[in-house]
């Protein structure tokens, strides 16, 4: 059959993993997430559709009233709604990490020499696939509405990606919902209950000075409307303030505190 | 081979003691002693929910214990996970690859985790394939398996790395017969390679058929340990059955049974079998020879012995009649001290 296996006393045996395994594991892990996708496309009906639905819908429900008009409003508005459709996409990160998490697959994984951040990093890293795909069809369907934004490609290019780096942070909170949640559709619920006063209550769709004073305060120290601000500066007028350096800092804090809870949830799940 | 054989059959492949595991109010694992020499087929044996999952489960890293210790040639599952890791496979009760994927996508992904390289991990899949018999269904994805295949793609995902041990959690259960008899020849053939396999059943023929020694495990406790005969022998002597040709035989047979065996026969109403217990084998020539004497002709004679099912049932059965646990308990001890320093 195979010849002999190695004996104990000659294995070289390590009880950690390094950086660049760990790395190299959620490598992996990611291209399995890509596999997957690939395998199941009917996974991003959701960051197809839901950028044009609500592009679309929001833009003419509210351009009128907010703006004036439909055009002066997208400059406005496609930040927005970029920044809210991606971050919502990144719920869906932690119902799938759940219902992945519940197959006997995750056994194997958990019983094999590999950096234990490696299966969520991996899961999570494949995933800003999804939010990539939102981010184009968001900026797509503003240019096709008439959207021409004044900071240029590069700087479109660069707050699209500003955008996916602070959802994939975000991410980490949902995965950590789907960890230590029971259900995925448990996940979905805590995840949107979070997720629409953060989103809703920021500047992303109005602008902040129609709102109450105590409700101003809010929307000015809501992390998502520094992340819309950053949007906004580098896709119009291509400048880079303030609020993108927030919203990285921002990015960098939620993933040093979430991923090492999540990680320490996911090993202590039966 | 014979060498490195020998090498690793010196040690322990698993030394647990005091294994506890406790869900809420459910002691799961209640106190669980195993030793399992490196290089044999090790059978936990136990009903549903007796606590074996658990038990392989704290083995291989993937539960932490809540009291006892558990070291796998050496080394301890709780502070030496990772090396741990190292040593073994784990095929589960339910197939852990990924659905969604192909066979070969399966393989490739397990040995890129386990190190090798683009490159080795392809060849490595279509070697495992081709072992496993998967070569033909190595593109399609898993959901159109059957769960024969999908047992040994798991089994092969085990093997990448070629670990020392392995841990098989009930490797047949739901197969048919013939399914069965292939997965027990490549478990077999594991062993062969110098690997030690422990895996556990509910099936009382698979432990006999495959184990080298069994643990029998039910409320969570080991409550027998030893050889599929030392088993067998605790629960008594092998059996003579006889049937007669012609019923106006049958009690001219019983008397002499018992002039010559000298025990008590006792006959089965509705088949006419007469059985009665063998302690020595040699008095049954006599005792054939004595009824060819008086010219009765036999239709059907065979001997028994006690099968791993009426063991199960007698020490199971044991427990869950006697009020008081302890009564039983020291009989049980001894054979595990038995089974320990064989």
């Amino acid at each position: 059959m195979r010849t002999s296996i190695q004996a104990v006393s000659e294995r070289k045996l390590k009880n950690n993993t390094s950086l660049m395994q760990s790395l190299r594991n959620s490598l992996t892990m990611a291209y399995r997430g890509l596999l997957k996708i690939r395998r199941t496309p009917e996974q991003l009906f959701d960051v197809t559709l839901q950028p044009i639905l609500f592009t679309l819908m929001f833009t003419y429900i509210f351009g009128g009233a907010i703006s004036g008009d439909v055009a002066s409003y997208l400059p406005v508005i496609i930040p927005g709604i970029l920044v809210q459709t991606v971050i919502t996409t990144s719920v869906v990160t932690g119902v799938q990490l759940r219902e992945d998490m519940d197959k006997g697959v995750f056994d194997r994984f958990k019983s094999l020499p590999i950096a234990r951040i490696a299966p969520l990093a991996g899961a999570l890293l494949a995933d800003t696939i999804r939010y990539t795909i939102a981010t184009v069809l968001t900026f797509v369907m503003g240019y096709i509405m008439g959207y021409r934004p004044g900071g240029g490609l590069e700087h479109v290019a660069l707050a699209g990606i500003i955008v996916i780096v602070s959802s994939w942070a975000i991410s980490w909170i949902f995965a950590f919902f789907g960890v230590i949640a029971r259900t995925a559709s448990s996940v979905q619920g805590i995840s949107m209950i979070v997720l629409f006063p953060l989103t809703f209550l920021s500047n992303a769709f109005v602008p902040v000075e129609t709102m109450p004073n105590w409700l101003q305060w809010f929307v000015k120290f809501n992390p998502i409307s520094h992340l819309v601000t950053a949007v906004r500066d580098l896709a119009n007028t291509g400048t880079v303030g303030w609020d993108l350096g927030i919203s990285l800092i921002g990015a960098a804090v939620i993933v040093l505190i979430f991923a090492p809870l999540t990680v320490r949830a996911y090993m202590r799940r039966t | 081979m014979g060498q490195k054989y020998k090498q690793t059959n010196s040690n322990w492949a698993v030394e647990a003691s005091g294994l506890v595991k406790v869900f809420g109010d459910n002691r799961a694992v209640d106190g669980v002693d195993l030793n399992v020499r490196a290089g044999s087929i090790y059978g936990v044996l136990g009903p549903n929910g007796a606590g074996k999952t658990t038990t392989i489960r704290m083995l291989a890293t993937l539960l932490r214990p809540d009291a006892g210790t558990a070291k796998i040639f050496g080394h301890d599952v709780v502070k030496e996970s990772q090396i741990v890791r190292q040593l073994i496979g784990v095929t589960g009760q339910y197939a852990s690859v990924d659905e969604s994927l192909s066979a070969t996508e399966n393989l490739i992904i397990f040995s890129r985790l386990l190190g090798l390289s683009r490159k080795e991990a392809k060849t490595k899949a279509v070697e495992l394939l081709e072992e496993f018999g998967l070569s033909e269904a190595a593109k399609r994805p898993l959901k159109n398996f059957s769960g024969g295949m999908r047992r040994r793609l798991d089994l092969a995902a085990s093997l990448i790395a070629q670990p020392p041990l392995i841990f098989l959690d009930e490797p047949t259960t739901g197969l048919d017969p013939r399914t069965r008899s292939q997965m027990w020849d490549t478990i077999r053939r594991l062993v062969d390679t110098g690997s030690t396999v422990l895996l556990t059943t509910q099936y009382l023929e698979e432990a006999d058929q495959l184990a080298d020694r069994i643990a029998v495990i039910d409320y969570g406790r080991v409550i027998a340990e030893g050889t599929a005969d030392e088993l067998k022998m605790s629960v008594g002597t092998s059996s003579l059955h006889i049937r007669v040709q012609h019923v106006q035989d049958i009690e001219k047979t019983r008397r002499m049974i018992e002039q010559v065996l000298k025990v008590p026969s006792s006959i089965s109403s509705e088949a006419g079998e007469i059985t009665a217990p063998m302690a020595n084998a040699d008095l049954v020539t006599d005792l054939l020879i004595a009824l060819r004497g008086e010219g009765i002709t036999l239709s059907e004679m065979s001997v028994q012995k006690p099968t791993l099912d009426e063991v199960f049932l007698t020490i199971t059965g044991q427990r869950a009649t006697d009020a008081e646990e302890d009564a039983t308990a020291p009989a049980y001890e001894s054979k595990t001290m038995e089974g320990t320093t064989v």
